[in-house]
Parts: C-alpha cells; sequence; structure tokens
C-alpha cells in the first residue's frame, strides 16, 4: 500500500498490464514522444518502444475504429482520446460499432478494448473542450462506461478494463490527476460494475461518482459538523449500473441526492432517481434532488465557469432540502 | 504593393509579436487561463495572406488564431480584453484565446476542434454560392489538421462542387509533438490536394512578401475559375504548441536555427534594402506599437468581468 496519485495510479494499471500480457499496446495522440499530455504515459514510449507505444496521428476515428479491429483479430487495444470531447469526432466508433459488433455477429467475435478518455470542466477550456457528457456514452447497450473516483479504484478498475472482453470507455477527470490516496501495490482488480459505500451514515444517501465523489466528501465533511451524516454511494460503474449499494442505502435513509458534474437533464441523476422510484418507491420521504452542471455550455470566464459547475454548497443546500 | 501597404504587414506583424509576449507574460502571471497557442514565429503567414484578401472575403481558422484575428482588423484591446475573460472582448470573455471572432470584419473564429472548422469553410463557399456571391473563404489549419477525416470531405466536396475556397495550410513541421513525417504519408501536404484534383502550390512562409503574392496569385484563381485551391505555407512556432509544453520533441538548436529566419527579422532587412523603410522608421513603429499593446493591457484589466446574466444569454438566438 502506497499512497500515491491517481496519475500515478493510473500509470500503474497500465504498466502492470503491458508487462502482464504482450497483446496490451497503447495508441493515440501524444501518448508516445510526449509522454501523454496529462503525463499519464511519461516513460512508456522508453520503456515499452513504438510498437507497444503509439503516436498516431490527428484522426480519432482511425484510432478508435483501428483498436476495434485490432481487438477483434485478438489483442487487447488501449485506446487514448486526448480529451472525452474528440470522441464527438469518433462518436460512430465509440456507441455504433464497439458496442454492437459482438450482438449483430451473433457472438462470433468480442472487442476487447479499453478507450480512456479526460473528461470535466473547471479548466477554462471553453465550450468545446470541457464536458462531462458520460451519461450520453452510458446510453448505449454493449458498452461498459467506468468512471473513478479514487485512485485506488482508478487501479482497480483499469486493470479489470484491460482485461475484460468488452469495450470499456474510461472516464478520467482533468483536475483529479492530483488527488491522492491509498493504493494497492502489484496485483489488484475490482469488478466492473459494481457500485460501493465511500462513506457510511445514516441521515441522506449522495449518490454520485467521480468529480462528484471528491466534492460531496467534502460536503459531508461540513454537514458531519452540523451534525448531519451522509452516505455515500459511489457508482463507479454507469455501465452496467449496480444499484444494490444505493437501494440499500436509501432504504435506510429515505431520503438521497444525486451528485454528478454533468448537465442535469437527462443525466445520470434522472436514471438514479427513476430507478429509485421504480424499485424502492414505498421507502421514498423526501422528493429527490439533483445536483449537477447548470444547462449552459462552459464558458471561458472563470467566475461563469465555477458558477455553472456543482460546488459543494450546492450539495449542501440540496441535503438539507431533502432533510427539511 | 506599395509602401503604405508594406508598412502596414510590418506594424501588424509586430503588434502580434508584443501583443503575444505580453499574453505570456499575463499567462504566467495568472491573469489568463486555459489553453494559449502562441503564433511567434507564423505571423508573416497570416499577415501576407490577410493582406491579399478582399475585405468581402471571409476568414476562419484553428485555435491558434491572436495573429488572424489582429489582421483582420479586430483592435489589440479586443483581443486582449479576450484573453482576460473580460465583457470587453469580442467574445463577451466567454470564448477565450481559442474563440475570436468578429463577423463585421469578416473573422469568423479561431475554432478549437482540429479540423471542425473545414467543413464549416466549406458551408460558408455553399451558402455564398448559393446566394449568387463571387467572394471566397479562405480557411487556415494546421499539418496536423490534414490527417483527420474533416480535411479530406471538406477538400472533396470544395473540388466536386467548385467551392470558391482558399484551403490555407500552415505547415509549422510539428502537430502537437508529432513532426509530420511521423503523422502524414506525404511529407508535402500540398500532394494532398493532386489526390482531389485541386490546384495547389507551396510557399515560404517566413518571408512576408512571398507569402503575399502566392495567396494574391491563388485568389485570383479562384476568382476567375471559380474553382477551390490549396496553399501550404511553410513555417515554424517559436514557442511551445500551448503554455506548457514540455518540447521533448525537438532540439533547442533546431528552434534556434529557425530563429534566425525571423519573419520579421527578414522584412525589416527586405524593407532597408528595397529603401522602403530605414531602421529609425522601423524603430518608431516599434515603439509605437508597445504603446498601443500596453494600452491594450490597462483596458483589459481596467475591464468588468462579464455578469451572470451572460451566463445563460446567447444559448438560442431571439426567435
Ligand atoms: C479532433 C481533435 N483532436 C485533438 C485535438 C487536440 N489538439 C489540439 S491542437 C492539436 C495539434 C494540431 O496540430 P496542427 O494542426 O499542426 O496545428 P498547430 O497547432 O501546429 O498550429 C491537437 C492534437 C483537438 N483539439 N481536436
Ligand atoms: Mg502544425
Amino acid at each position: 500500500m502506497a499512497r500515491i496519485t491517481m496519475r500515478e495510479a493510473i500509470s500503474q494499471a497500465l504498466m502492470e498490464e503491458m508487462d502482464r500480457d504482450p497483446a496490451v499496446f497503447i495508441l493515440g495522440e501524444e501518448v508516445g514522444v510526449w509522454g501523454g499530455t496529462y503525463a499519464v504515459t511519461k516513460g512508456f514510449y522508453d520503456k515499452y518502444g513504438p510498437e507497444r507505444v503509439k503516436d498516431t496521428p490527428i484522426a480519432e476515428n482511425a484510432i478508435i475504429g483501428g483498436a476495434i479491429g485490432a481487438a477483434m483479430v485478438g489483442q487487447r487495444p488501449i485506446a487514448e482520446l486526448m480529451t472525452i470531447n474528440f470522441g464527438f469526432s469518433a462518436m460512430d466508433y465509440i456507441v455504433n460499432q464497439a458496442p454492437k459488433l459482438r450482438y449483430m455477429f451473433g457472438g462470433q467475435f468480442s472487442v476487447p478494448m479499453v478507450i480512456r478518455a479526460v473528461g470535466g470542466g473547471g479548466r477554462q477550456l471553453g465550450a468545446t473542450h470541457s464536458q462531462t457528457p458520460d451519461a450520453i456514452f452510458a446510453h448505449f447497450p454493449g458498452l461498459v462506461v467506468v468512471s473513478p473516483g479514487t485512485p485506488a479504484d482508478a487501479k482497480g478498475l483499469l486493470k479489470s478494463a484491460i482485461r475484460s472482453n468488452d469495450p470499456v470507455l474510461f472516464l478520467e477527470h482533468a483536475t483529479m490527476y492530483q488527488v491522492r490516496g491509498e493504493v494497492p501495490d502489484g496485483e489488484y482488480t475490482i469488478p466492473l460494475g459494481k457500485s460501493t459505500i465511500q462513506r457510511p451514515g445514516k441521515d441522506l444517501t449522495i449518490v454520485t461518482y467521480c468529480k462528484g465523489l471528491e466534492l460531496s466528501m467534502k460536503a459531508a465533511e461540513d454537514l458531519a459538523k452540523e451534525g448531519i451524516e451522509a452516505e455515500i454511494v459511489d457508482l463507479r460503474t454507469l455501465r452496467p449500473l449496480d444499484m444494490e449499494p444505493v437501494l440499500e442505502s436509501f432504504k435506510k435513509t429515505n431520503r438521497a441526492i444525486v451528485v454528478e458534474e454533468g448537465w442535469k437533464s437527462y443525466g445520470v441523476g434522472a436514471e438514479i432517481v427513476s430507478r429509485i422510484y421504480e424499485q424502492a418507491f414505498d421507502y421514498v420521504d423526501a422528493p429527490i434532488l439533483r445536483v449537477a452542471q447548470k444547462e449552459v455550455p462552459l464558458p471561458y470566464n472563470r467566475n461563469l465557469e465555477q458558477a455553472a459547475l456543482p460546488q459543494v454548497p450546492d450539495i449542501i443546500a440540496a441535503a438539507k432540502e431533502v432533510l427539511k | 504593393m506599395d509602401k503604405e501597404n508594406l508598412i502596414q504587414m510590418y506594424y501588424e506583424m509586430v503588434l502580434i509579436r508584443r501583443l503575444e509576449e505580453r499574453g505570456a507574460e499575463l499567462y504566467q502571471q495568472g491573469k489568463i487561463g486555459g489553453f494559449m497557442h502562441l503564433y511567434i514565429g507564423q505571423e508573416a503567414v497570416s499577415t501576407g495572406l490577410i493582406a491579399a484578401r478582399e475585405p468581402r472575403d471571409r476568414v476562419i481558422t484553428a485555435y491558434r488564431d491572436h495573429g488572424v484575428a489582429i489582421n483582420c482588423g479586430i483592435s489589440a484591446n479586443e483581443v486582449m480584453a479576450e484573453l482576460l475573460g473580460k465583457s470587453t472582448g469580442m467574445s463577451k470573455g466567454k470564448g477565450g484565446s481559442m474563440h475570436m471572432a468578429d463577423t463585421s470584419k469578416n473573422m469568423w473564429g479561431g475554432h478549437a476542434i482540429v479540423g471542425g472548422h473545414l467543413p464549416i469553410a466549406a458551408g460558408f463557399a455553399i451558402g455564398d454560392q448559393y446566394a449568387g456571391n463571387d467572394n471566397i473563404t479562405i480557411c487556415m489549419f494546421g499539418d496536423g489538421a490534414t490527417n483527420i477525416g474533416y480535411f479530406h470531405e471538406a477538400l472533396n466536396l470544395a473540388k466536386t462542387w467548385n467551392l470558391r475556397v482558399l484551403w490555407v495550410c500552415e505547415n509549422n513541421q510539428y502537430g502537437m509533438g508529432t513532426a509530420v513525417d511521423r503523422a502524414s504519408a506525404v511529407s508535402e501536404i500540398r500532394q494532398k490536394a493532386e489526390g482531389y484534383g485541386m490546384k495547389n502550390s507551396r510557399v515560404d512562409g517566413m518571408d512576408v512578401v512571398k507569402v503575399h503574392e502566392a495567396a494574391a496569385e491563388a485568389l485570383k484563381y479562384i476568382r476567375t475559375e471559380g474553382k477551390p485551391y490549396l496553399l501550404e505555407i511553410m513555417t515554424y512556432r517559436f514557442r511551445g504548441h500551448s503554455m506548457g509544453d514540455p518540447e521533448r520533441y525537438r532540439t533547442q538548436d533546431e528552434v534556434k536555427k529557425w530563429q534566425e529566419d525571423d519573419p520579421i527579422g527578414i522584412f525589416r532587412a527586405y524593407l532597408a534594402k528595397k529603401k522602403i523603410a530605414l531602421g529609425n522608421d522601423l524603430d518608431g513603429i516599434d515603439a509605437q506599437v508597445e504603446t498601443e499593446v500596453q494600452k491594450a493591457v490597462e483596458f483589459a484589466e481596467a475591464s468588468p468581468e462579464p455578469g451572470m446574466d451572460q451566463l445563460f444569454a446567447d444559448i438560442y438566438a431571439e426567435n
């Protein structure tokens, strides 16, 4: 066990899996000589060489489409999108090809690939470069969508993603690479599709993931000072969605909020709230609220951007509201 | 080109250089955020190019857009204000460095998705063709952008539909840290136009006079023939891809060698040799630019932040 950053945890998972399985290779823009634009693959090019750390042209369709093909014939490519925003340029491959090929051809082949992509706002990158469009991708059956909120989960989930025989979209957050946490050394995997309790509590349930986890943990600390104990359920995987810990917690607290960074409309919160109403209606003591991004394309100006993003005080206010 | 226009080009090149040098300082001080891509080293490209357009010709470019904005006639004040995210910027502080546009100057924006604006440029020409206009759309992009599908779809369409677009590839030898020959099947980008039967040429982009001549010729071809043209302009960025580039992909020697071909230095020498302007005159322009940039910084710093009402403004058009 060592206390390392999210960046180090992801790096470690990639390296361990590359060392373990020669079928694993990386392709993407600036992953090699540059060392990754977020420095996740720093040193990889020197260690593994250009065959296993492939710098690609700026060609998102060729990156994702190429990874799909290589996966179909037996390799285990990790395709890196410089940011998830550029995934829209390869949307057909991500949502219309990778998740469907196995099913459509009656299970004759599978697509064991990982798409790593960083997303999220808060860095003043403007409307096209700051999105948290996780929910869009989670809409498609056949795709696995993972988004960790702690370094340990990042490592364990990424290793499982690389070993999975299905296409996995692995979403990281641009402002969380420096987040530190205890991470087991060496072999350590966490099953995909399992939500978990990150903080126990009895008064209300906060359902969240990724950046929302970081914000919710801070909010929970502040709430605790006022005697309110929030239980935090971290989804970790958005598809397939594991509702068990959510429902279990909710049946105990009877009150919940959902925190996500993406837009509220048609978002992760909408899905979670519907499922609670469908599966635990008898336990509902108050309307379930959503904390999410304001419905605007993110602006460059710092104040405006921060005003659009969900913040700790928004979570505290929503928590108090459902406890009224 | 007459003396006045040559001097104007010199002034614009120096203005871009000084404005960006100050911008870099303000970025280090945390007054500018996000991604900022400097044009330093490439000033002769857009300066020579835009000087050859008619005001009715539209211009669209990528995120490396400060120079293009200045050449299109956007004021230093507005560029600086947008960099600082102020309400007096041309995009009201909501676009930032990568998103400068002023349609009154026929500058249709910097665009941050690599290659994404090329089909849009084709669309400008479709709109103009549909309206019976004979103006031209000048679309600028990097070498790296020619490897993405958007480029190929746009060029094919432009040639097939006889769209009046001047495609301008600013070949600065790298897309981020990837050298052209590591990412592109052909090292001369202009060869890609051959595949679409499109007229093309290549020019030295460190010499503003040559750029201007090549651009004027290409524009003339488009205007008379009613067909697109691809112009490849060879250049080099003196600074990192954006602020905070570790620059592991090139040597300091290589950068130094190119810096000896400073487009401003080359142009100064040309102006002196042709006896158009002497060192003293040009120093006078430099001093004038210095003051203008200082005023722009003061203007931007004194300008108000956009109000919270701006957060929800301009999402949808008024109907
Ligand atoms: C579709 C897409 N993929 C990746 C990026 C990230 N990116 C921004 S600039 C850039 C390099 C572009 O190089 P080039 O076209 O040569 O232009 P230059 O920066 O050299 O002016 C990359 C990869 C992006 N903005 N859009
Ligand atoms: Mg380039």
